[in-house]
């Protein structure tokens, strides 16, 4: 049995087919400014590497940002669903789930079970969401691959004044005129998005275990700062951008067995 | 430059009326702002010259350079001054200033002046903060608030939008209001997210004049929240370089349900007038302001 699970992010439009529950094929493209038009690629590039067609898939399952312009799917999930079941599936210990995307970020509480008992959502703000580093990154002239590792790096504490993204942008340009080096801004831009995280997580209770996902869970120098200011280890599953598609993927599954 | 659109193009102004050597005090003020700078010199309370500038990156240098501007021609000099108050986010760094004043305090008294002593409530939208002022019929601060923290709302979100759209700043009002019909507002407040909504508003085909209204439509709605939570008490009136746009001062006007009170000089002056009042008053020896 092969389902599908597309997750439309504000940036990225991820897909994952699971055939018998098990993971065949991930693909990740840019949303660009058209969610159903991405999926629409998505899912062919995807049943490409799956090596399937159209019609061997039973049932697809959407979330992100962009589900309801996106018309292929059979069913469409919430993301906060999608991510408490796929990091139950992957981690049935896991009581806090953080997702941090590039336009939104969440905090999930599950109970034993794995139902989802509270949750956090900051999508108002590209403080507290990728764009924040995204941007801090472009005005540093670095790429988001080299932002992580050269925070890492960073030998001085440096801490931000301002909050708002439009703000800390002007900031950073000022802390680069006054010569602080590149590998130490990197690390205060982490450590702010890191406080505001940690503060919305803090909302909902945290728990152990806690487990980390979505695109920025690929930053080193953000994981870095996040363990730092939560006191806490957390846990990155592989290709954590691709959890949430994978959660609606596993609900596909279910959706067709029901059916 | 053409890359300049987000900027307000700089001014000055003197009154031809007023013979400032027979005057008994002369007193200015200046407002050293994140985006631009004013300078403002009084004779005698009256209103005698004033500049709008660009802040660069020295405040003692934007401060010196706006009253340079302001007394350009005048044949005033900075010794001529009895009294100098500095205001705005630079205040501290204004080198020929007795003394420095916030410029919440400066904004009650220059709109005072502008607008008259029915002022109570007073809307200052400047270039990276956004606040509203209740006042007494003098001028004097009773109660503020005041958001600092985040661009929705504030000059900034004008000038991301400005440059976005290759408009010059001083035409994003009149443009704004050249649709048939309101566009639903952006989805985001935050103006990083506004932009990539207005990215895909483009792409989508959408007119400049028609992404720009669902822009202001946000911007006038977040703004009205901020007055709404201190509470509204008549008259109103506007300051700062958003007083300029008649797009969001209209659609601000639309959510409160009231009229603002329409100035006759320069906005963007309002935080260096009142500190010119007020550095005539510490000229006078009248009491100040806590």
């Amino acid at each position: 049995m092969n389902v599908a699970g597309i997750d439309c992010g504000a940036k990225n439009t991820k897909a994952v087919i699971l055939s018998n529950g098990k993971i065949r094929a991930m693909r990740s493209i840019s949303s660009g400014f058209d969610y159903n038009r991405a999926a629409e690629k998505v899912f062919d590039l995807v049943l490409e590497e799956a090596d399937l067609s159209r019609e061997n898939v039973i049932h697809i399952a959407v979330t992100g940002a962009g589900k309801k312009e996106v018309t292929l799917a059979q069913s469409a999930v919430t993301v906060l669903s999608a991510d408490a079941k796929a990091a139950h599936h992957l981690f049935p210990l896991a009581r806090t789930v953080i997702d941090v995307g590039a336009e939104e970020a969440r905090a999930i509480r599950l109970n034993e079970a794995g139902k989802l008992i509270d949750f956090a959502i900051n999508e108002k703000c590209a403080a507290g969401a990728g764009t924040f580093v995204e941007t801090m990154a472009l005005a540093l002239e670095v790429s988001m691959e080299e932002i992580g590792p050269l925070s890492l790096r960073s030998e001085r504490e440096l801490s931000m004044k301002a909050q708002c993204a439009v703000f800390a942008e002007s900031e950073v340009i000022s802390l680069i005129h006054a010569n602080y080096s590149k590998a130490d801004i990197s690390r205060a831009v982490h450590e702010a998005i890191a406080d505001r995280i940690a503060a919305m997580a803090r909302k909902v209770g945290l728990e152990r275990d806690i487990v980390l996902i979505g695109g920025m869970s690929r930053n080193e120098g953000f994981v870095d700062s996040l363990k730092r200011v939560l006191k806490e280890d957390v846990q990155i599953p592989d290709n954590p951008e691709f959890l949430c598609a994978y959660g609606a993927a596993v609900k596909a599954a279910e959706k067709a067995r029901q059916s | 430059m053409a890359n300049d659109y987000w900027r307000w193009p700089e001014s000055r102004w003197t009154n031809p009326g007023i013979d400032w050597k027979a005057g008994e005090t002369v007193s200015a003020g200046v407002d050293v702002g994140a985006v631009s700078s004013q300078a403002v010199v009084l004779v005698d309370g009256q209103l005698f010259a004033y500049s709008n500038t660009r802040t660069g990156s020295d405040s003692p240098e934007s401060a010196q350079k706006s009253m340079d501007i302001a007394l350009q021609d005048t044949g005033m000099c900075l010794e001529d001054i009895h009294s100098v108050v500095g205001t705005g986010y630079g205040r501290v760094n204004v080198p020929f200033a007795g003394k420095s004043l916030t410029e919440i305090a400066c904004h009650a008294k220059g709109a005072n002046f502008i607008y008259g002593s029915a002022v109570r409530t007073i809307l200052d939208m400047g270039g990276q903060d956004c606040k509203v002022i209740h006042c007494d019929s003098q001028g004097t601060v009773i109660d503020f608030l005041m958001n600092d923290k985040c661009a929705a709302g504030t000059g900034r979100g004008m000038e991301v939008m400005a440059q976005l759209l290759s408009i010059p700043i001083a035409d994003l009002g009149s443009l704004s209001l050249q649709v048939d019909e309101e566009p639903e507002a952006v989805s985001s407040m935050c103006v990083i997210f506004a932009k990539t909504d207005a990215i895909g508003l483009l792409r989508k085909g959408w007119p400049k004049e028609k992404v720009l209204a669902a822009y202001s439509v946000a911007m006038a709605h977040r703004v009205a929240e901020l007055i709404q939570r201190i509470g509204l008490e008549r008259e109103f009136a506007i300051t700062g370089g958003i007083a300029k746009n008649e797009g969001i001062v209209k659609r601000i006007e639309n959510e409160l349900k009231t009229v603002a009170l329409k100035p006759n000089m320069d906005t963007q002056i309002a935080g260096a007038l009142g500190a010119a009042l007020l550095a005539k008053d510490l000229a006078d020896k009248r009491p100040q302001p806590r």
